[in-house]
């Protein structure tokens, strides 16, 4: 740990106004708490409402992953993951089941979360109803009166052009029944692991100065139409390296030829499968 | 019901038994030291077409958007029967209950098409949203909703999915009342719905509306300073001044016999020899 910073970088005063702002977002889930965002040694996009969150909530004995785009090597993730280790001294892992904070951008992981744990997603836009409504005062309105026809506008535009709903990331939920809620750029993949995951999942974004809370078990529900049900994406390729024929995938390209294949975007949990697969093979 | 019935329950002939469908009391609105609107009072009957006329600045705008929640009036009431029969105060109504009866009851048509459509969304989803307002999820049946109501409107079907800034301004604003009527609201606040158009446009737009306000049965204030206008939409007529109701009848009655000076002058100068 490195002198003259107080624990996590923020100071005490800043971490406990940031607990009282996630407090209230965990008692009304997805609804979004204005917060006093601070300058932070990063710059904007670089997860500043993500890490001001794991700031305000990490301890001595927590353990800290960080994952970028589902990968923990990344350099977003090492950075930030460099940033705790160096202001918290916490020990930082890159297994999803050792960790007790997880702190992600674009992704969340494959292995299934627990309780106990924490999930802190990095949020560059926090308003679903943006796009639609510049005003704050009237997205507000519309948050209040649980207003959201409006929102389905954007699905209806997605059948009529594309013949499908073509929104593939940040597709927007319905929490606990109640509120509108943007669940950052993951993959709408991920949405299902959303609904009653046994973790806290908490959204912080730092330029926008907004935190709303998934306290667990909660119901999350994604738009749809009766006759254009929700659905993730599926790939008729398995992971090139781990096999896994249930995991999100990314084409990569992987040589001069532009030879490309499908890997695993979760890191962690393909080179696990790998280990598994390797030590059941040397058994 | 006999005949000798229905006249012993309206011994006067008045025009309607059923209770108003809205009964507007005592409306008044300053803005600063300007009064814009003052002592205002009359009833609406279920599916009937009101005109508010004058020249400008006499009011009529105002008293549209006190009434449809787009501005508070300083005094008065204006009780508004609902579907179940009971009446609500709708000045009073609060923010959120005022909303939802803007959403589900009752309709606004501006005279700007800008003001009452999204430009940033195709045609059809300017009228599906009204219907997914009301809670419709069902993307199939909306369209077939969406394309019979622009048909009745005499748009183009196959246009549903083209930009709004694509139209010209009669379609943008019969665009604006299929969306508006789709949901078949009991009640339609228009002001100068034909205002930017010029006189052919506005003739077919009258007529359609004149159409469809007696096949839905739906009530309507209509705001405009022109007679013609009233003339061929209304069943009563109110004519303002200086923010009062100067002159309230039937619509003939009034132009064809002006009791009030003002009307009579309103009624020469646009009835030229
Ligand atoms: N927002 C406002 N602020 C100040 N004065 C206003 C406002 N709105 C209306 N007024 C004034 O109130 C009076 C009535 O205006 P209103 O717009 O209701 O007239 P109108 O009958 O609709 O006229 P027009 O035919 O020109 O549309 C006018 O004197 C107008 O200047
Ligand atoms: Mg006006």
């Amino acid at each position: 740990m490195i002198a003259g910073y107080n624990f996590a970088y923020l100071d005490e005063q800043t971490k406990r106004m940031i607990r009282r702002a996630i407090l209230k977002a965990t008692a009304i889930p997805g609804y979004q708490v204005p917060f006093a965002s601070r300058e932070m040694p990063l710059p904007y996009g670089w997860g500043t409402g993500g890490i001001q969150v794991t700031a305000s909530i990490i301890g001595r004995g927590d353990t800290l992953k960080v994952i970028d785009q589902g990968a923990d090597d990344t350099t977003n993730a090492v950075s930030i993951r460099r940033f705790f280790a160096r202001t918290a001294g916490v020990r930082t892992t890159e297994r999803t089941r050792e960790a007790s904070i997880i702190q992600t951008r674009h992704r969340i992981p494959e292995t299934p979360l627990r309780e106990g744990q924490i999930i802190v997603f990095q949020v560059p836009i926090p308003e679903p109803l943006r796009w639609l409504e510049p005003r704050e005062r009237e997205t507000r309105r519309m948050h209040a009166h649980a207003d959201y026809g409006a929102m389905y506008v954007k699905l209806y535009e997605d059948i009529a052009r594309y013949g499908r709903i073509a929104t593939g990331y940040d597709y927007p939920v319905v929490v606990n029944g109640r509120y509108l809620m943007r669940p950052s750029p993951i993959p709408k993949f991920d949405n299902p692991k959303l609904d009653r995951l046994p973790a806290l999942a908490l959204f912080g974004a730092g330029r926008e100065k907004r935190i709303y809370a998934v306290p667990p078990h909660t119901p999350v529900k994604s738009l749809d139409f009766e006759d254009h049900p929700f659905r993730v994406e599926s790939w008729r390729e398995r992971c090139a390296l781990c096999g896994s024929g249930s995991s999100f995938l990314d084409e990569i390209v992987v040589d001069d030829s532009g030879r490309r294949m499908f890997v695993c975007s979760d890191t962690d949990y393909c080179s696990g499968r790998r280990a598994k697969r390797s030590g059941a093979e040397a058994a | 019901m006999s005949d000798a019935a229905a006249l012993e329950l309206a011994p006067d002939a008045a025009p309607a038994v059923a209770p108003p469908l809205l009964a507007a009391r005592g409306l008044a609105k300053r803005y600063g030291r300007r009064t814009a609107m003052a002592d205002v009072s009359f009833e609406l009957w279920p599916g009937e077409v009101l005109a508010v006329v004058g020249e400008s600045g006499a009011g009529k705008s105002t008293l549209l958007r006190c009434l449809s929640g787009q501005d508070e009036p300083d005094a008065g009431e204006a009780m508004y029967r609902r579907l179940d029969g009971t009446a609500v105060d709708v000045l009073r109504l609060g923010d959120v209950r005022r909303r939802l009866l803007l959403r589900t009851d009752w309709g606004v048509i501006h005279q700007n098409p800008r003001d009452g459509l999204r430009f940033g969304v195709s045609a059809g989803a300017n009228v599906a949203e009204r219907l997914m307002e009301n809670g419709a999820r069902h993307y199939a049946d909306m369209r077939a909703e969406v394309a019979d109501w622009l048909m009745r409107l005499e748009i183009d079907p196959e246009r549903m999915d083209e930009l709004p800034h694509t139209f010209s301004g009669g379609m943008q604003q019969r665009l604006q009342i299929a969306r508006c009527l789709v949901t078949r609201p009991r009640l339609v606040f228009l002001d100068e719905p034909t205002g930017g158009l010029d006189v052919s446009v506005q003739a077919r737009l009258l007529d359609l509306l004149r159409t469809l306000v007696r096949e839905l049965e739906v009530a309507a204030i209509l705001v405009t300073h022109d007679l013609a206008v009233a003339r061929m939409l209304a069943d009563r007529l109110a004519v303002m001044r200086d923010g009062r109701v100067v002159e309230l009848g039937l619509t003939d009655q009034v132009l064809d016999d002006p009791q009030h000076p003002y009307t009579q002058l309103l009624v020469a100068s646009v009835l030229p020899a």
